[in-house]
């Protein structure tokens, strides 16, 4: 599938601020079924972005504005030819060994709800009926409900409260394949959704397992499938701290007003 | 506590060993009412100095002394010489292991310490694999905490890789027995301490990044004045003749770290951080740390800042880790480790835990992540109710402990409650590697009882400190 997609931060401030800085993941990588076609980010403040790459092979920008600034915009512009893999991921830069994947963190530390859930839904399984059993269960535990939980909710709060949105599903997904010994990690990205929808609030997360012979497989539990040529992949880590877009510290002392748009488009495939 | 420990003065009963001759007979000679006027005067010096120590989990969380025991321990210079090549050689394979872990990782592929035991532990850092290590030494200050339990057998009880504190008390320490025992000190052939803080900077300005000037700008940061160890962040920063700032007072522009000063930014190099790892930088750790510089790990990643000791160090401080030390000095350095660890007991380990949890009352058992004292068990020590208490804790996650016999540590006179008599000690020597190898101040920092029959040396627990001689033969 031909993706186009354009994606602006707003960020304004009632009071000017004295500077920002910001650590972007905002650039995918190519991968067997990912062609980056073009891609660019532009903020329109005097700042320079510097790339880097981080353990986890995503790419970073980081950049410095020197304030006063009354308001700071990010915008994400690219174009990706993906294929439908079935949620197969292959071609990525893997350079950390997969033990590391089986890492509880402070977001994905399964408690003793979440271990049960995963023990009951996994069992003995193998590993990738496991991981579509757990993908389906975590679906119909969690409400799909905007606005009650943050970046911030852990998966055993979420798992809780029984609602959350795509990262609170992602979480408990990865914290219980985790507790059942399968490798797991989280991504963020983009999907445009059937049914021709074209705005988005926000970006979307999901997850991936380690299935042995098929290696990285992606699980949407939002959505309850793996991904598809809808989906953009952009970055990845241990939870959502490692993969999120932004990451940011401003100095000065104002209330920010924050406003996403998310444009995903079908273009003509040539 | 069943077997008796060795005294450092008198062995284990009657002896006058050679090391304490002359300090024995300065005791002798000396009335107790002088030792108590001395330890009125050093209590008085030491409030001066402003060493104070906050202790966790108090209620009346009040800065404190901890206590000085007037009375130095001795080591001899043949002794010491077996510390320091054991320690040097120790230290390099820490250095080494570091490395390893976030480089190639050969140590794992070679099956000698279990995978698991690094991937799950919160210690390692995986924003540290690839990076390589600004200046090339991971941990250029060590705290290597060592027991002794005759005149021959010295053991290490635990690594410090982390940030080791202490060396404001060793350097205090000496300061006070000088001004209060000017004329012993004099007839003593004490090796000196006192050059801790050149040495220090020596190591700090050697593994300056290649961008630096000859002369590396230094700085060390600190949390903040309520921070426990603020006193010796404060004490180093003037030592060594450098700024003393918290997170605020940096700032990251394109990959370079600065220093906010009166004549406007001034590019930093090395940072001798006392601030833990999650702290450092809210884009790269916990994002709600107000105490770090938002943007110096992308500093560091770049090469253009050095951090003493490096991110991701904590994990040879794991007592898990600790108890393959022995594997790890040989895997690295290719001899047979001079210093003996401990026997333990991980729990992790089905017919280690069997035995362990029959043997509770004999035994030391800690948490493999713990430090200062807190969450251990020591069964001689403990009562029924205490050890039925700790098994359930331990039973119910033995992954997270590990389990020692409780060692007779070695004792020295101290002067308590107006007499002298013998309180357990350990040491912890302070191990500087810079890129021209590693130094050592011959003694270190002695903590000592206070308490008859206590093992507990831990300033949080109620520990003192000594003076530490190293003395010629």
């Amino acid at each position: 599938m031909h993706l186009k997609l354009r994606h602006s931060t707003r960020y304004t401030y009632d009071t000017p601020v004295r500077g920002i800085i910001q650590m972007l993941r905002l650039t995918p990588r190519p991968h067997d079924a990912q062609h980056i076609l073009h891609w660019r980010i532009d903020v329109d403040q005097d700042a320079t972005l510097k790339p880097s790459e981080d353990s986890f092979g995503n790419i970073v920008h980081t950049f410095w504005a020197e304030g006063p600034l009354e308001s700071l915009t990010i915008t994400v512009e690219g174009e990706v030819q993906t294929e439908n893999t079935n949620g197969v991921v292959q071609g990525t830069p893997e350079r950390l060994p997969l033990g590391l994947f089986l890492r509880e963190t402070r977001l994905t530390t399964p408690n003793d709800a979440i271990h049960k859930f995963a023990g009951k839904t996994a069992g003995s399984k193998p590993t990738l009926d496991a991981l579509h059993a757990l993908m389906e269960a975590v679906h119909k535990r969690m409400k799909f409900d905007i606005g009650v939980t943050s970046v911030a909710t852990t998966a055993a709060e979420a798992f809780k409260a029984k609602h959350g949105v795509c990262q609170d599903f992602a979480h408990i997904f990865i914290a219980a394949a985790r507790s059942a010994g399968i490798p797991a990690r989280y991504v963020s990205g983009y999907l445009r959704e059937d049914g021709g929808r074209e705005q988005y609030e926000a970006g979307h997360g999901w997850a991936e397992a380690w299935v042995p012979d098929l290696g990285w497989v992606g699980f949407d539990p939002a959505n309850n499938c793996c991904p598809t040529d809808a989906y953009i992949r952009v970055a990845c880590g241990l939870d959502y701290l490692d993969a999120g877009p932004v990451r940011g510290v401003r100095t000065g002392i104002a209330t920010e007003q924050l406003d996403v748009e998310i444009q995903v488009t079908q273009g003509s495939n040539q | 506590m069943g077997k008796a420990a060795f005294d450092e003065m008198n062995g284990f009963g009657g002896e006058h060993r050679a090391a304490y001759r002359q300090l024995q007979a300065w005791l002798e000679d000396t009335p107790v009412e002088l030792l108590e006027q001395r330890r009125l005067e050093a209590e008085a010096l030491f409030r001066r100095f402003g060493i104070t120590f906050a202790v966790y989990g108090q209620k009346d969380a009040e800065e404190r002394l901890i206590p000085f025991d007037l009375i130095p321990r001795v080591l001899t210079a043949s002794e010491w010489k077996i510390l320091e090549d054991g320690l040097t050689q120790r230290v390099q394979a820490i250095n080494a292991l570091i490395i390893d872990l976030y480089g190639k990782g050969e140590i794992l592929k070679a099956g000698i310490v279990p995978e698991e035991l690094i991937f799950a532990n919160e210690a390692f850092r995986p924003e540290m694999i690839g990076v390589e290590v600004p200046g090339g030494v991971p941990v250029p200050i060590a705290g290597i905490d060592i027991v002794r339990v005759d005149a021959e057998k010295f053991y290490v009880l635990e690594d410090n890789a982390r940030t080791p504190s202490g060396v404001s008390y060793m350097l205090d320490n000496r300061e006070a027995t000088h001004l209060l025992f000017p004329d012993l000190m004099a007839r003593s052939k004490v090796r000196p301490v006192e050059r801790y803080p050149d040495e220090l900077l020596a190591v700090l300005e050697s593994l300056a990044p290649r961008s630096a000037s000859s002369e590396p700008t230094i700085a060390v940061l600190t949390p903040g004045s309520y921070n426990s160890a603020f006193y010796e962040h404060s004490f180093l920063a003037d030592k060594l003749g450098v700024e003393l700032v918290e997170g605020r007072d940096l700032f990251v522009r394109d990959d370079v770290v600065y220093m906010r000063t009166t004549q406007g930014p001034k590019r930093v190099d090395v940072i001798y951080r006392r601030v833990d790892d999650d702290f450092l930088d809210p884009l790269a750790f916990r994002p709600d740390s107000m105490l770090g510089v938002p943007g110096l790990f992308s500093s560091y990643r770049a090469g253009n800042v050095t951090l003493a000791n490096a991110v991701g160090t904590g994990i040879a401080d794991d007592k898990a880790i600790y108890s393959y030390m022995p594997e790890i000095v040989k895997f690295y350095t290719g001899e047979e480790p001079m210093l003996h660890n401990v026997p333990t007991y991980r729990c992790r380990e089905e017919e280690a835990l069997k035995y362990v949890l029959d043997h509770l009352p004999e035994l030391v058992v800690k948490e493999v992540h713990g430090s200062g004292g807190y969450g251990m068990l020591v069964g001689p020590a403990s009562t029924k109710k205490q050890i039925a208490e700790f098994e359930k804790k331990l039973k119910s996650d033995p992954d997270n402990f590990i389990a020692q016999p409780t060692l007779a540590l070695s004792t020295c006179p101290a002067f308590v409650d107006g007499e002298i008599a013998p309180r357990h000690v350990d040491l912890r020597p302070f191990v500087l590697t810079g890129s021209k190898g590693t130094r050592i101040v011959p003694g270190g920092l002695t903590r000592v009882a206070m308490k008859a029959g206590s093992l507990v040396v831990n300033s949080s627990q109620g520990g003192g400190t000594k003076d530490t001689w190293v003395v010629e033969d």
